[in-house]
C-alpha cells in the first residue's frame, strides 16, 4: 500500500532569504530572516549559519523582536500562528493562532491588522482581539512602516493614505511615474519618507493637515526606489534600488550623501540594529549583506541565487555533488544541497552585466556536464525578442590545479539557429557533445587530437530537414537517441548510421530520456498531445504508453526508477515508475500547485536504508525540483525528519540551556513531547542518534564546516560586477529657424 | 478661418533683459522688477499679472535694488544715487546721491519712516522719508568692507548687514555693531575665495538668515550671535531669499536657477518646537536667480534669462483658477512693433535704437498651410540711435509711412521719411510744439495727418502734420477721473474718434473734430491690455487681462447686444485659463463680423455673426472641422477660429492687402543669446 503520509513535501534550502527585511538582534551579534518555513539565524560576524527556528508549516511572512525582551522574537507564518522564541537558543517559547502581529499583511487580501496577544502562561494561546487597521495595503513589506508611539499609528496610517491618493491624482496627468514604492517613518519626528517609481525620494512634514502638508524631494536613483529605512538615531536616512547601491541620506541636510556601490543584486529591503552599528540589506539575488555603520561591508549571505527565471536544467556537478543552474546573470552557480550554502559563481558569458530594465543581454540558456565531470559545455544567447539571435557554445574544461572550470573553446556559429538540446556521451573513455538546433540539424562535437585539445565538429546529422526537438544518450552511450518532432531517430555513434526510426503520433516528442541499469533496453518519450510513451529497443516496438501530460520527465542515474511530474488542473502530480513495471512505484497528488519545468535526482551521500516500498525510491537519492515559483523543493521521508528533529533537540538541551528551574520545566515538558513523538512514529525505535552523526544529516540544522571556506572566499572575489549607467551623449539641438518667410495660412 | 498671406517675421532681434531686483507690496499687490537695463515695471500680482506701468531705463544705470515705502518706489544702483519713481507719469522723480559710492542694497523699514542703504565704502546710511523727499540721516558704524545685503528687523530697531565673509548686526539708534558673525569660507580651493552674503533676512523672532556665495543658507540668533543651523543649497551661489509675509515659509534662489523653500514646521506633530526644514524645490529658470520673491500665494522668481516666473503655492490657494497657474512672463505686455500699414513698413523699438524693415513680397497664391516664393526678401531701410541716455519709451510709424516718432523720458522726435525707390532719406522736424517734449504713447490718424501724444495728467495733444512741419493743434483731457498715464492709444478710421485707456483702468473716448470729451467707458476692475475702433460700426473693441472682451458703441454711449450676450453667456473655460493678455485688436475690412486678436501663443478670429461656445462645446474644433462636411460644420462652428501654427508671437498685424504680418521671437534664439549658465552635470550626460 502506498502511504503518501509518509513522504512529505518540504521547502528545502535555497528559500528566499530576501522575502522580508532581516532583523538584527539587539546586540548585533545575530542576523534573523525569514527563509520559507524557517527563521534563519546567522552570526553577523562570521555570515555561519548557526541554527534555525524550524516550528512554521508553511511560510513565514515576518519576523519582528519582541520589544518586551530583545532575546525574543515574533514570528508569523501563513499558517496562521504568531510564534514566540528564544532565538538563542531556538527554543519555541509561544504559539499564538492568529494571523499577524502588526508584521505581516494576511497575503490573501493584505490587511493590515493589529492584534492584541493575551497575556498567559500557556503555551498555546488563541488570540481573539484582533482589529483591522487599514485594508488594501501592498503585500510588499517595504511598503508598511509604523511611527514614533503606538498610539498615533492609526492617525498616522489614515493621514497618509489620504495624501498618497491626493498626489498620485495630481501627478497623473503630467505622465511622471510617482507611485509609492516604499515607507518609512522617522523614530522621532514625525516626518515619513517616501519612495517613488521615479526614483524620487519625498520626506513628508505636517501630514495631518489636509492642505498645508509640505515635502521636499531628494533624487539620486534613476530607477524605482526600492526600500526606505531611517537609522535609529533619526540622523540618517539609507535608501536602496535597482542599482545596487547603498545611498545614505544625511536627515535635515539636504542632499549631503554618502554611497557604497556594487553590492550585486537590486536592493530589497534594508534594516538598522537597533544601536545603529550594522545594517543589513538584501538583495534579489536571495543575499543578505551585512554593512557597518561606517559603510563597509563585513558580511555576505547567500542563499541559492534565483534570477528571473532558471533557463538550464538542475544539474548536479559529479565532482563536488553540488546543484548548479542559472544564479547571478550571466553565471553559473554552484550549490551545496546538503549544507544549504552557496559555493560560488561560475562567469559564463564574460561580460559586464549593467543593471538596468529592459536591456536585451547575454544569459545562460544551456548548460551539461559529463559525466566525469570535467568537462561543462554551456550555451549563452540574447536577443530572444528581436529577431536577430546572437548565441555561442562554450566548452569549459575542469582544471585540476585550480580547482575549477577553464574556458576551452567557444564556438560562435555552432548552429545557424537557436540550440534546443545538448547533451554529453555517458561512456568513461571518450566524451562527446550533441548539439540539436532550429536549423533541423543535430551536431556532434569531438575534441580534437592530442596535440589541440580544442573541440571540433564530428558529425552533422538531420532528418528530413524536420526540426529537432531533443536528444540523448542511452546509459552506455551505444545510441544516441534524437526527435525530429514526431519522430524518434535512433544512431549510432561509432558509425553515425541511423538504426531506426520510432514513431507514436500525435504530438511533437517534448521529453526523451533511456531507461537505466535494468531497464536500459527501454526509451521513454512524452509527447505534447499527452502521451507518455515506452518503447523496447530490442524489439523496436512500443512497449506500453499511457495519456498522462508529463511536464518533466527525470530519470534517476542511480536507479532504474523515472519520475514524471503532469500537471493538470492547477496543481502537479508526481508519479515514480520503473519502466519495466506498469505499476507506479509512487504517486503523489499534488504536490504543488504551479507547473515543475526542472526536477533532479540528487545522490545520497550516505543510502537510506528503507524497506517501505514506498519510500525505497528516496534511499539512494533524493529528488528536488523547482516550481515556476522558483522554490526549490524536495521530498523528505519521516524516517529522516525524525532523526532531524531528535537531533535538533539533543543539540538544544544538551549545550545551550542552563540549569535553572525554567529549563527543569521545561525540560520535563520537553521530554514529554519526545515522547508523544515517537509513539506516533514507530518507525523511530532505533538507538538516538549521536552527535557525530550529526554530520551526516542535512543541514537545516547544523553549522556549515569550514570545508567549503577557500571557495566561499573565491566567490566574493569573481562576485565584483559593477554598475555603469549608460553613457549617452545628448544634444539639444534648436531647429534652425527660418529669419522670413511668407506662409499661407 | 478665411485666408491669409502671411509675412513670418523672425528678424526682430529683441533682446529682453535680465532681472535684477524684486520688491513686493503687499498692500496694493503690486510687484516692482527692475531689469538689468535699468527699466522698472509693475506687476499687477491680483490682475494676472499685467504689466501695469513701465519706466524705462537709462544707459549706464545698474539698479541693484528696489524698496517700497508705503506706495513710493525707490531703487539705488551702482552709479551711487537713490531714485524715486513717479508711478503716476511713470518716470523718474529725482535722484539723489548718497556720496558712499555704489550703492548694493535699499530697504526700508516697516513703518515707513527711513530707508537703508549700503555703500561700496562700508557704510550703512540712513534716510528719511519725507512728505516729497528722501533726507539723509546719519550714518551706522562705518565697516571695512562692502555692504552687500541689508535687512530691518520688523521692529524697526535692528539691522544686518551681510558683506565680504560676515554678517553686522547694528543697532539703530546707537548706530552701533552689536553682533558680528563670521561667514565661513568653502572648503578646498575656494578657501582663498571670499565669502560674499549675497542676501540676509531678519526675522521678528530674532533669528538671522543669510545666503552667501559657498552656497549655504544659514540661521543665526541675534541674542548670542551664533550658527543655529545651516542648510548647504548648492555648490553655488545663494543670490537672493525671500521671506514670507507670515514667516513661515522662506524661498532662496541660486545660481543654478533653482528656487529652494524652506518652511517653519514643527517637528514633532502638534508641538511648538518649530524648525526651518528645507522642503520643495523649483526649476523653472535655466540661469541665475537674481531675484525673488514670497508673496501671498505664490513664489516669484527672476534672473538672468529674463523671465519673470510666478510659482503658485497650491496649499495656499482656496480655488484653484486660471488666476493661480504657473506663469511665465518672458515678452513685455506693449507693442514693440508698430507697421505702416499702407506702404508695407514696421518700424521694431529696441531699447536703445529702433529699426525700419520693408516687408517681402511673394507671387501668386499658395494651398494653405504651404510656403510661398519670396520674390523679394525684406529689407532694412533704416537704423535710427537715439539721442543720449534714455531709453526709448514708445514710437510709431504712420500708416502711410512717411513719418516716424519715438518719446524718451526727456525728449519726443518726430522724423519725416522720405522713400523713392531705393534711396531712404529721414529729416528731423525741428521745430516742435514745445507741449511734445515727451509722450507716454504715440498714435497716428489713419490718414497720418494727425500724431497723437499722450502726455501727463492723462492729456492727449494732438498735432497736426504736414509737409512743411509740425503744428500743435489742441489738447484732449479727460472730464474727470485719475492723472494716471495713458498706456494705449486708438484712433478709428474715419478720423473722427480717439480712445485712450489708462493704467487706472479708465478708458475715454474723444471726438475729434469738437476736440471734447465725448464719453467714458464703465471702468472694469480688470486692466485693458488691447483696443481698437471697428472701421465701419465705429465700435469700441476692449480686451482685458482677465481675457474678458467687452463691444462699446461709441455712437450709442452703450455696450452693443453682443457684447452683452457675451457677459451673459461667459468665455469658455478655455479661453479665459490662457496666462499671456491679448496685445493687439483688428478688424478685417473685408468681413466686417471678424475681429482678430493675439497673445504670445496664438491668434484669434472672432466671428461676431456665429454662436459663442459654451463649456462643452469643444473650444479647438479647427481640426475637428477640417474632417466634417459643410452641413456638418456649420452647426458644429462657433465663434472662436484659433490659430496655433506660431508661437511666441510679439505682435500681428493685418495689411489692407489682406495679408498678416507675423513677428515671432522665438525664445530658443532668446535662449541661444543668452550668456552661459553655470555648468551643471547632468545624469547620462
Amino acid at each position: 500500500m502506498v502511504e503518501t503520509s509518509d513522504i512529505r513535501v518540504v521547502r528545502c534550502g535555497g528559500s528566499k532569504v530576501n522575502l522580508t527585511p532581516p532583523i538584527i538582534s539587539s546586540d548585533s551579534r545575530f542576523v534573523l530572516c525569514t527563509s520559507g518555513d524557517l527563521v534563519k539565524v546567522y552570526s553577523t560576524r562570521t555570515e555561519e549559519w548557526l541554527h534555525s527556528l524550524q516550528g512554521h508549516t508553511n511560510q513565514v511572512t515576518g519576523i519582528t523582536l519582541n520589544p518586551a525582551n530583545h532575546l525574543q522574537v515574533y514570528s508569523c507564518s501563513v499558517d496562521g500562528t504568531v510564534k514566540l522564541w528564544d532565538f538563542i537558543d531556538g527554543i519555541l517559547i509561544k504559539v499564538q493562532l492568529v494571523s499577524g502581529l502588526c508584521v505581516s499583511a494576511c497575503p490573501e487580501c493584505f490587511q493590515l491588522v493589529s492584534v492584541h496577544l493575551p497575556k498567559s502562561a500557556e503555551q498555546e494561546v488563541e488570540a481573539k482581539e484582533m482589529s483591522a487597521v487599514s485594508s488594501h495595503i501592498s503585500k510588499n513589506p517595504s511598503c508598511t512602516a509604523f511611527g514614533r508611539g503606538v498610539r498615533s499609528v492609526k492617525h498616522i496610517f489614515i493621514s497618509f493614505f489620504s495624501l498618497c491618493s491626493f498626489s498620485l491624482k495630481a501627478t497623473d496627468k503630467k505622465g511622471a511615474k510617482n507611485a509609492f514604492t516604499c515607507i518609512a517613518c522617522h523614530p522621532t519626528d514625525d516626518c515619513i519618507a517616501t519612495g517613488h517609481e521615479d526614483g524620487k525620494i519625498r520626506l513628508w512634514r505636517n501630514f495631518i493637515h489636509k492642505k498645508e502638508y509640505t515635502y521636499s524631494t531628494q533624487h539620486w536613483h534613476h530607477n524605482a526606489v526600492n526600500t526606505l529605512c531611517f537609522t535609529p538615531e533619526g540622523t540618517h536616512l539609507l535608501s536602496g534600488g535597482i542599482e545596487s547601491v547603498l545611498v545614505q541620506w544625511q536627515y535635515g541636510a539636504g542632499n549631503r550623501k554618502e554611497f557604497l556601490p556594487r553590492l550585486g543584486g537590486s536592493i530589497l529591503h534594508i534594516s538598522a540594529s537597533s544601536d545603529g552599528q550594522l545594517f543589513c540589506t538584501s538583495h534579489s539575488d536571495n543575499k543578505i549583506t551585512v554593512i557597518e555603520s561606517s559603510f563597509k561591508v563585513c558580511g555576505v549571505i547567500q542563499g541559492l541565487v534565483k534570477g528571473d527565471a532558471v533557463l538550464t536544467d538542475l544539474m548536479i556537478d559529479p565532482r563536488s555533488k553540488a546543484l548548479v543552474l542559472n544564479g547571478k546573470p550571466g553565471h553559473l552557480q554552484f550549490y551545496s544541497l546538503l549544507r544549504d550554502k552557496h559555493l560560488y559563481n561560475l562567469d559564463i558569458v564574460q561580460q559586464e552585466y549593467i543593471y538596468e530594465a529592459g536591456l536585451d543581454q547575454f544569459e545562460v540558456v544551456k548548460a551539461a556536464f559529463d559525466i566525469k565531470g570535467s568537462w561543462l559545455a554551456t550555451v549563452e544567447e540574447r536577443g530572444k525578442k528581436s529577431s536577430d539571435l546572437e548565441f555561442f557554445l562554450k566548452l569549459w574544461a575542469f582544471d585540476e590545479r585550480t580547482q575549477s572550470f577553464v574556458l576551452n573553446t567557444t564556438i560562435t556559429a555552432a548552429h545557424t539557429d537557436r540550440i534546443i538540446s545538448m547533451c554529453f556521451s555517458s561512456s568513461e573513455e571518450t566524451t562527446m557533445l550533441v548539439t540539436a538546433a532550429e536549423d533541423s540539424q543535430f551536431k556532434a562535437w569531438c575534441q580534437g587530437a592530442d596535440d589541440q585539445n580544442f573541440w571540433s565538429c564530428d558529425f552533422v546529422g538531420s532528418y528530413h530537414k524536420l526540426n529537432p526537438t531533443n536528444c540523448s544518450f542511452s546509459a552506455d552511450s551505444s545510441l544516441l537517441a534524437v526527435s525530429f518532432q514526431e519522430v524518434i531517430t535512433i544512431w549510432s555513434p561509432d558509425t553515425w548510421e541511423m538504426l531506426t526510426t520510432l514513431c507514436q503520433p500525435p504530438g511533437v516528442i517534448r521529453d526523451l530520456c533511456f531507461g537505466r541499469l535494468s531497464c536500459s533496453k527501454y526509451l521513454l518519450g512524452t509527447t505534447t498531445k499527452n502521451l507518455l510513451c515506452c518503447w523496447n529497443l530490442l524489439t523496436c516496438e512500443l512497449e506500453w504508453s499511457t495519456s498522462v501530460d508529463v511536464s518533466k520527465l527525470q530519470p534517476d542515474p542511480f536507479s532504474e526508477n523515472v519520475a514524471a511530474f503532469s500537471y493538470q488542473s492547477k496543481h502537479t502530480d508526481l508519479f515514480v515508475f520503473k519502466p519495466s513495471e506498469p505499476r507506479p512505484l509512487f504517486t503523489n497528488k499534488n504536490v504543488c500547485s504551479e507547473k515543475v519545468h526542472r526536477a533532479v535526482f540528487v545522490p545520497r551521500e550516505e543510502p537510506l536504508n528503507s524497506c517501505d516500498e514506498s519510500t525505497q525510491w528516496l534511499n539512494r537519492s533524493q529528488l528536488y525540483f523547482l516550481t515556476q515559483n522558483m522554490d526549490l523543493l524536495t521530498f523528505s521521508t519521516a524516517t529522516e525528519e525524525d532523526r532531524m528533529l531528535s537531533s535538533s533537540k539533543q543539540l538544544v538541551i544538551d549545550d545551550s540551556v542552563a540549569v535553572t528551574p525554567f529549563y527543569l520545566l521545561l525540560g520535563k515538558h520537553r521530554q514529554q513531547q519526545q515522547k508523544l513523538n515517537t509513539q506516533s512514529h514507530p518507525v523511530s525505535d532505533k538507538p538516538q542518534q549521536t552527535q557525530g552523526s550529526l554530520l551526516h544529516t542535512p543541514a537545516h540544522v547544523l553549522p556549515a564546516a569550514s570545508v567549503l571556506c577557500s571557495m566561499f572566499v573565491n566567490s566574493f572575489l569573481i562576485s565584483n560586477t559593477g554598475v555603469h549607467p549608460l553613457r549617452v551623449k545628448t544634444l539639444v539641438n534648436f531647429p534652425k529657424l527660418m529669419k522670413y518667410e511668407l506662409l499661407y495660412l | 478661418m478665411g485666408e491669409f498671406k502671411v509675412h513670418r517675421v523672425r528678424f526682430f532681434d529683441y533682446m529682453p533683459s535680465g532681472i535684477r531686483a524684486l520688491a513686493f507690496n503687499q498692500d496694493t499687490e503690486r510687484m516692482a522688477v527692475a531689469r538689468m537695463d535699468g527699466s522698472v515695471e509693475v506687476f499687477h500680482c491680483s490682475d494676472r499679472f499685467f504689466q501695469e506701468k513701465i519706466i524705462p531705463g537709462r544707459e549706464q544705470c545698474g539698479i541693484e535694488g528696489l524698496s517700497w515705502v508705503g506706495e513710493r518706489l525707490f531703487s539705488a544702483g551702482l552709479n551711487g544715487g537713490i531714485t524715486e519713481y513717479d508711478l503716476t507719469n511713470q518716470k523718474v522723480k529725482y535722484t539723489i546721491d548718497a556720496y558712499g559710492g555704489p550703492i548694493w542694497t535699499i530697504t526700508g523699514n516697516q513703518q515707513g519712516t527711513h530707508l537703508a542703504v549700503g555703500c561700496e565704502d562700508g557704510t550703512v546710511k540712513l534716510f528719511e522719508v519725507n512728505e516729497d523727499q528722501i533726507q539723509f540721516e546719519r550714518n551706522l558704524d562705518r565697516q571695512k568692507s562692502r555692504i552687500i545685503s541689508l535687512s530691518w528687523h520688523p521692529s524697526g530697531s535692528k539691522i544686518a548687514a551681510g558683506m565680504m565673509d560676515m554678517i553686522q548686526v547694528f543697532n539703530v539708534e546707537t548706530g552701533h555693531s552689536i553682533h558680528r558673525m563670521l561667514a565661513d569660507r568653502g572648503a578646498g580651493t575656494s578657501r582663498s575665495k571670499e565669502c560674499v552674503v549675497w542676501s540676509v533676512v531678519y526675522l521678528s523672532d530674532g533669528t538671522i538668515i543669510t545666503g552667501d556665495s559657498v552656497g549655504m543658507v544659514k540661521l543665526w540668533d541675534d541674542q548670542t550671535g551664533t550658527l543655529i543651523k545651516s542648510h548647504n543649497v548648492t555648490k553655488c551661489d545663494v543670490l537672493a531669499l525671500s521671506v514670507s509675509q507670515n514667516e513661515d515659509s522662506l524661498v532662496a534662489g541660486t545660481s543654478e536657477g533653482i528656487v529652494v523653500q524652506f518652511q517653519f514646521v514643527s517637528m514633532v506633530l502638534e508641538k511648538d518646537d518649530k524648525e526651518w526644514v528645507r522642503t520643495r524645490t523649483f526649476r523653472n529658470h535655466t540661469h541665475d536667480i537674481r531675484a525673488v520673491a514670497e508673496i501671498t500665494t505664490a513664489v516669484v522668481s527672476g534672473g538672468m534669462d529674463a523671465q519673470l516666473v510666478v510659482r503658485p503655492l497650491l496649499d495656499k490657494i482656496e480655488v484653484r483658477s486660471a488666476a493661480s497657474a504657473l506663469r511665465k512672463i518672458h515678452f513685455p505686455h506693449r507693442r514693440l512693433v508698430s507697421c505702416a500699414r499702407k506702404s508695407g513698413l514696421m518700424l521694431f523699438q529696441y531699447p536703445g535704437h529702433l529699426e525700419l524693415w520693408r516687408l517681402g513680397e511673394s507671387e501668386g497664391k499658395g494651398t494653405p498651410g504651404s510656403s510661398l516664393f519670396v520674390k523679394r526678401n525684406p529689407e532694412k531701410l533704416l537704423q535710427l540711435k537715439v539721442k543720449g541716455e534714455d531709453h526709448i519709451r514708445c514710437s510709431a510709424v504712420s500708416p502711410c509711412g512717411g513719418w516716424i516718432v519715438y518719446s524718451t523720458a526727456s525728449t519726443l522726435r518726430l522724423y519725416r521719411l522720405h522713400c523713392d525707390n531705393n534711396n531712404i532719406s529721414i529729416t528731423k522736424i525741428s521745430k516742435l510744439p514745445k507741449v511734445l517734449s515727451s509722450a507716454n504713447q504715440l498714435c497716428f490718424s489713419s490718414d497720418s495727418s494727425h500724431l497723437f501724444s499722450a502726455s501727463a495728467q492723462s492729456s492727449v495733444h494732438i498735432a497736426s502734420l504736414s509737409q512743411s512741419g509740425c503744428k500743435f493743434v489742441g489738447t484732449l483731457k479727460p472730464k474727470s477721473g485719475s492723472h494716471q498715464a495713458i498706456h494705449l492709444l486708438a484712433a478709428s478710421e474715419d478720423g473722427k474718434w480717439l480712445a485712450s485707456a489708462n493704467s487706472d483702468h479708465e478708458v475715454h473716448i474723444y471726438n475729434l473734430q469738437t476736440q471734447k470729451a465725448h464719453c467714458t467707458v464703465p471702468v472694469y476692475s480688470s486692466a485693458v491690455t488691447a483696443m481698437g475702433i471697428h472701421p465701419a460700426t465705429n465700435c469700441l473693441f476692449m480686451m482685458h487681462a482677465d481675457q474678458q472682451m467687452f463691444e462699446y458703441s461709441i455712437e450709442q454711449k452703450q455696450y452693443t447686444d453682443w457684447s452683452r450676450t457675451v457677459q451673459r453667456k461667459g468665455l469658455h473655460r478655455f479661453w479665459v485659463e490662457r496666462d499671456t493678455p491679448c496685445l493687439n485688436v483688428m478688424f478685417n475690412p473685408q468681413n466686417p463680423s471678424h475681429v482678430i486678436l493675439h497673445d504670445m501663443y496664438m491668434l484669434c478670429i472672432i466671428d461676431q455673426s456665429l454662436p459663442l461656445p459654451d463649456d462643452k462645446t469643444q473650444f479647438y474644433n479647427q481640426l475637428t472641422l477640417k474632417s466634417l462636411t459643410e452641413e456638418q460644420r456649420k452647426s458644429q462652428s462657433h465663434a472662436f477660429k484659433v490659430c496655433k501654427t506660431f508661437k511666441d508671437i510679439l505682435c500681428v498685424e493685418l495689411m489692407p492687402d489682406q495679408s498678416l504680418v507675423v513677428v515671432e521671437r522665438p525664445l530658443e534664439d532668446i535662449a541661444t543669446q543668452l550668456p552661459a549658465p553655470i555648468k551643471q552635470k547632468k545624469f547620462a550626460t
